[in-house]
């Protein structure tokens, strides 16, 4: 199982209380896990990636053990940490004012 | 006794403030959606427990939410609005092609006599429509197509279609109006539209008596005379009685007539209101005096309303979707603050007093008269 930490807003959106556990089909990549979010919580679409483009949404970041991976390409594998769920993959709305 | 039920978007969540018929004393419940800034909410006036709220965020995107039991619980619906075909290119602020990105949703009108429709005016400038209750949207896409929206060019808060109006003698007549390309108006439920600017004039544009290209700010129509609409445009107050085909200024003796919000009394179609606000870079009202303005003439001779108000030190802003009046007898009138002030008046404007007094900024007020 991968887990996955989302930002409080879109924990509220989806429902739920602390992480998300969720099983992927492949490697382990940002693409993998956003489409498995998106495939268990719908209302998520559009919320992390635009809805038209498909790519991360400009005040969203993504972090894998430690280590900022945003700008990686979409199908990097992550972390082995991360595909064998001993860390979360953490979606973070950016730290910018408003 | 009627009620009313009055929802209040703000930068940071929703507010539903009640009262009974005598607007004295409230109830203020929220904030729905905290930190999300909310630009709009809506009732179906064909079943005011329906409730449609757009949602978004700099971080998040767009989300609509849908109420049944008028306000108290939401779940969110479509969010997908997808350009019809090639979305093209629009001007940008340098002149340069810009291509069309939709960005949020700024009003949300639904439909007068199914609570399923329901239209959404967003950024960049589009029309969407649903069908069923919000879960999928359809782009209007005549509007765009109609010829001059390469030309559309964005006002300072982007290129937003922000004022709908549904004619309620002629279901297949709609108006809407887009900062700052202009007033539009369709014939045939959607399909073909028309600008509807001859008359206005705005000095900031190379030619100011242009078909498309004017800031218009909002326009507002009495329900029994869907022909004549009022507008408060960048600059004046406009005036038309043939549903926009023609246009002229009733500015009058106001002290400015730079502002946002334009409002029609709910049985008196001549009496007009508006908040005067000094000018296009000093978003506060003249004198940090708050005026709602009136005119019982359809414009040109108007009144200051005061009482009530604060007449010295305010320099707060009224957003173009800040301002609403009930349908009671004598009708109320409302409109929120920057500084996040609701107003009441339940007369008419004579006096005002403040139903709340320190939520977010304010982006939209309306209100929902109930049995």
């Amino acid at each position: 199982m991968i887990r996955v930490v989302l930002p409080a807003h879109l924990r509220n959106l989806a429902r739920v209380d602390g992480e998300v556990a969720l099983e992927i089909q492949g490697p382990a990549t940002q693409r993998s896990i956003l489409d498995a979010v998106e495939a268990a919580y719908p209302v998520l679409c559009g919320t992390i990636r635009d809805r038209s483009t498909r790519r991360r949404r400009a005040f969203v970041r993504f972090f894998a053990c430690g280590e900022d991976v945003s700008h990686e390409p979409e199908d990097t594998p992550l972390p082995e940490p991360i595909a064998a769920g001993k860390e979360p993959f953490l979606v973070i709305g950016a730290i910018a004012g408003g | 006794m009627s009620k009313v039920r009055v929802l209040v978007g703000t930068k940071k969540g929703a507010f539903i403030l009640t009262s009974d018929g005598r607007r004295r004393k409230w109830s203020v419940d929220g904030p729905h959606f905290g930190g999300w800034e909310i630009y709009h909410l809506k009732g179906s006036p064909a079943d005011p427990n329906r409730l449609y709220a757009s949602q978004s965020s700099g971080w998040f995107g767009q989300l609509v939410q849908r109420s049944n039991d008028g306000g108290r619980t939401w779940e969110p619906v479509g969010n997908a609005f997808a350009y019809d075909g090639v979305a093209g290119t629009h001007q940008w602020y340098d002149g340069t092609a810009h291509p069309w990105e939709f960005k949020r949703v700024w009003h949300l009108e639904p439909s007068l006599t199914d609570p399923e429709v329901v239209f959404a005016g967003v950024e960049d400038a589009a029309l969407f429509r649903s069908a069923d209750g919000g879960k999928t949207w359809r782009e209007l896409s005549g509007l765009r197509g109609h010829g001059s929206g390469p030309r559309w060019q964005p006002g300072a808060g982007g290129m937003c279609l922000h004022t709908v109006l549904l004619d309620p003698v002629d279901p297949a007549r709609m108006f809407i109006a887009i900062s700052a390309a202009g007033a539009f108006r369709t014939d045939d439920h959607g399909t073909t539209w028309k600008p509807i600017n001859r008359g206005l004039r705005s000095e900031h544009i190379p030619d100011p008596a242009a078909e498309v290209g004017h800031c218009v700010h909002r326009i507002a129509m009495h329900a029994s005379r869907p022909r004549t609409l009022f507008m408060q445009k960048h600059w004046d107050i406009m005036r038309s009685d043939d549903a926009g085909d023609s246009w002229r200024e009733v500015s009058g003796n106001l002290p400015s007539d730079f502002g946002f919000p334009i409002e029609v009394h709910a049985h008196e179609p001549e009496t007009v209101y508006v908040v005067p606000i000094k000018s296009d870079s000093e978003h506060y009202p003249p004198e940090g005096k708050l005026r709602v303005y009136r005119s019982r003439t359809g414009g040109n001779e108007w009144e200051a309303l005061t009482e009530g108000l604060p007449q010295r030190d305010c320099f707060v802003n009224v957003l173009r979707d800040s301002m609403a009046v009930d349908s009671l007898d004598p009708c109320g009138v409302y409109f929120g603050t920057t500084g996040g002030q609701v107003y009441v008046s339940a007369d008419g404007g004579d006096k005002w007093e403040a139903a709340v007094r320190d939520l977010p900024a304010v982006l939209s007020v309306e209100v929902q008269t109930l049995p």
